[in-house]
């Protein structure tokens, strides 16, 4: 299938006060044209910056791209101009964010808010873009959409403001859409809903989703492929399936073996990665994970490359995946 | 059975809401409506539910930092739910908080020694100073921190270290009963399982008694011993925590654990999801009848018009449901 989005070799930087923090740190990564793919992480591992960096989100002077390529149908998006960034943006590529109540402007109508891309975007005049936005309303699965079009964010509950979310997300009929942590603010019968919907839409309209979660679980539901990343690097990349039954990164593994699940037998005792995240503007000379690591070995010290671990496309960065692999079933 | 140490009955807690030109009032918000349950000495017991559920209300009454409308909460046998200021801040040593956000509730302006030293200094549980600076450092290194962590600042600490200073500071009131508000969702995946795990020793090591409220239904089937289930201020199910699991008998619960994902592809392909319609009503208008039939996959006739009571369906497992 023809690659809709390629990230290559991005770097992007925040200079602070105390130091420069490489918050991606030259990553590649892609996705194909109806593809979902997810960047796992926790807080703190780039994967958000990385969604910001393709939609030219970075404020300068203090946030900078500093180099890489992001080619999205073929067009470097960094090479583009702010005005042709701006037919991207909401157009091409859409975004939805966690907090649906701080992305929606609270004084201005649902509909007005539905309706702006539309007109701005597809140059619609205001009576299609009316009914384009009930049209979207309902696929979204708000009842009563004319009468919602009249209202403000505030008179919507958590699940209906993110249904709006990507509502709008899918005005201009987008290609990707990059969902940041879409669920994590919802109780979880909402969050079941909401990510059915987004299943369901993205394989009806044939759009593209990156997820970035910390959730794997919802990973495991939802993507096709997955991004593992630590300390802005991406650590391990794979198929969900493959990924989650044979993961070849200790931080993987470590991640899948902390979460309690139900459907296993309770266990005595949790088994945490110990240590502390990392502090991006202190990071170790070699492998990032290295301090936290209980298959560390002297060659650690030297930072490893994602490299394939099979055929298939499966690759990791560490320089232990292929004892990782035999030794240590997830379920032990 | 062992000791009861919290006897909740009946607990309701309603919320006026006043509006309009004069601020009369004009609604109640049914914040807690009615909920019974005992934790007995040494146990854990988990308080699940959604965002609005009353969870957290509840947990509140109990430390008092909100005066129930009605009902009662004996522990260790005393009323407390009408004792006066006085006593309550007295007894209040006995029962400790955890909450979810380690940062908001340190303050940013003392170091982590001064936090964790002042409940001793105020409540003279030590009197004299050389002994305070020794049991901060052992308290500390009964967290897991460092002796150089003292004399940092809280935004110095990361996420998991903050959540550890606040599990101190209420490990420094000696209390026999912590009520722990979703004291790790707020934290990385990798540091959840340090902290649970850290409350698990702290409870052997103490004989701590714990009601863990929290909306992640894995991580209160590990630690909880039994559960309770709330759906808009009222208890749909209680259980020990092997029966809830295997056997939930309220579709709620039901409903509340298909929804949870399982970190596995292939499982997750083949597993039936139910998936509720709608979303939780509104606690200011609450349904009639059965608060949840308005959602429920099988609702009949008779639950729109009757309020189920919660029965006790086999040894130790209640439901608040017709058909169970």
């Amino acid at each position: 299938m023809a690659k809709l989005l390629q990230v290559n070799q991005l770097r992007t930087t925040f200079a602070t006060s105390t130091g420069l923090v490489r918050a991606v740190d030259g990553v590649s990564w892609d996705v194909d044209e109806g593809e979902t793919v997810a960047l796992v992480g926790e807080s703190g591992c780039g994967k958000s910056v990385s969604a910001l960096s393709i939609m030219r989100l970075i404020t300068p002077p203090a946030g900078r791209i500093e180099s890489g390529e992001i080619l999205f149908k073929g067009r470097d998006l960094l090479r583009l101009s702010e005005e042709e960034m701006r037919a991207v943006r909401g157009r091409e590529i859409a975004m939805i964010f966690q907090e649906p109540m701080t992305s929606l402007n609270p004084v201005l109508t649902i509909g007005r808010q539905l309706t702006e891309g539309i007109e701005i975007h597809l140059g619609a005049q205001p009576p299609a873009a009316r009914a384009r936005a009930i049209e979207l309303l309902a696929m979204v699965g708000i009842s009563d959409p004319e009468r919602r079009l009249s209202q403000y964010p505030h008179h919507f509950s958590g699940g209906m403001r993110q249904r709006m979310m990507i509502a709008m997300a899918l005005a201009c009929n987008p290609s990707l859409i990059l969902a940041d942590e879409p669920t994590t603010a919802l109780d979880v019968t909402i969050q079941a809903q909401i990510l059915e919907l987004m299943r369901d839409l993205s394989r009806r309209l044939g759009v593209a989703m990156l997820i970035i979660t910390h959730n794997l679980g919802v990973v495991a539901r939802y993507a096709d492929r997955v991004n593992v990343m630590y300390a802005g690097r991406i650590i391990e990349q794979a198929t969900a399936t493959e990924l989650y039954a044979h993961p070849r990164h200790p931080y993987t593994l470590g991640l899948l073996r902390s979460v309690p699940r139900l459907d296993e037998p309770r266990r005595a005792r949790l088994d945490p990665i110990e240590g502390q995240p990392p502090d991006l503007t202190r990071l170790p000379t070699g492998c990032a994970f290295l301090p936290r690591c209980k298959y560390r070995v002297e060659r650690c010290a030297e930072a490893p490359q994602l490299a394939p671990v099979d055929a298939a496309g499966h690759q990791a960065a560490c320089w232990e995946a292929a004892n990782i692999a035999a030794g240590s079933p997830v379920t032990a | 059975m062992s000791e009861t140490l919290l006897e909740v009955r009946d607990l309701v807690k309603h919320f006026p809401v006043s509006g309009g030109l004069l601020s009369k009032q004009t609604g109640t918000v049914r914040a807690v409506d009615g909920v019974s349950f005992d934790l007995h000495r040494g146990e854990t017991l988990g308080l699940v539910g959604e965002s609005g559920c009353g969870k957290t209300t509840t947990g509140r009454c109990i430390l008092r930092l909100e005066r129930p409308t009605s009902g009662t909460i004996r522990f260790q046998g005393e009323e407390i739910s009408t004792l006066p200021h006085q006593a309550m801040l007295k007894l209040r040593r006995r029962m400790q908080v955890i909450f979810q956000d380690p940062y908001s509730s340190l303050n940013p302006r003392m170091t982590i020694g001064q936090i964790i030293e002042e409940p001793l200094k105020v409540h003279a549980i030590v009197p004299e100073a050389p002994a305070r600076a020794a049991r901060v450092r052992d308290l500390l290194a009964q967290v897991g921190l460092l002796p150089q962590h003292e004399a940092r600042y809280p935004h110095q600490l990361s996420g998991g270290q903050r959540q550890r200073v606040g599990i101190a500071r209420a490990l420094a009131m000696e209390p026999s009963l912590i009520i722990c508000d979703e004291p790790v969702s707020a934290l990385d995946v990798s540091i959840q399982a340090q902290i649970v795990n850290l409350l698990e020793d702290l409870q052997a090591r103490f004989g701590l008694t714990y009601l863990f409220i929290a909306h992640d239904l894995s991580v209160v089937r590990h630690i909880s011993d039994r559960v309770v289930v709330m759906y808009l201020g009222k208890v749909v199910e209680i259980a020990d925590r092997t029966s809830l699991y295997a056997e939930p008998l309220h579709p709620y619960t039901r409903a509340l654990l298909s929804a949870v994902p399982i970190p596995d592809p292939k499982l997750e392909a083949k597993r039936e999801h139910i998936v509720l319609r709608g979303e939780v009503p509104s606690p200011l208008n609450p349904p009639p009848g059965c608060v949840f039939h308005p959602r429920c996959p099988v609702a009949i006739d008779r639950c729109a018009a009757e309020v189920p009571a919660l029965r006790e369906i086999r040894p130790g497992h209640c439901a608040a449901c017709h058909l169970a």
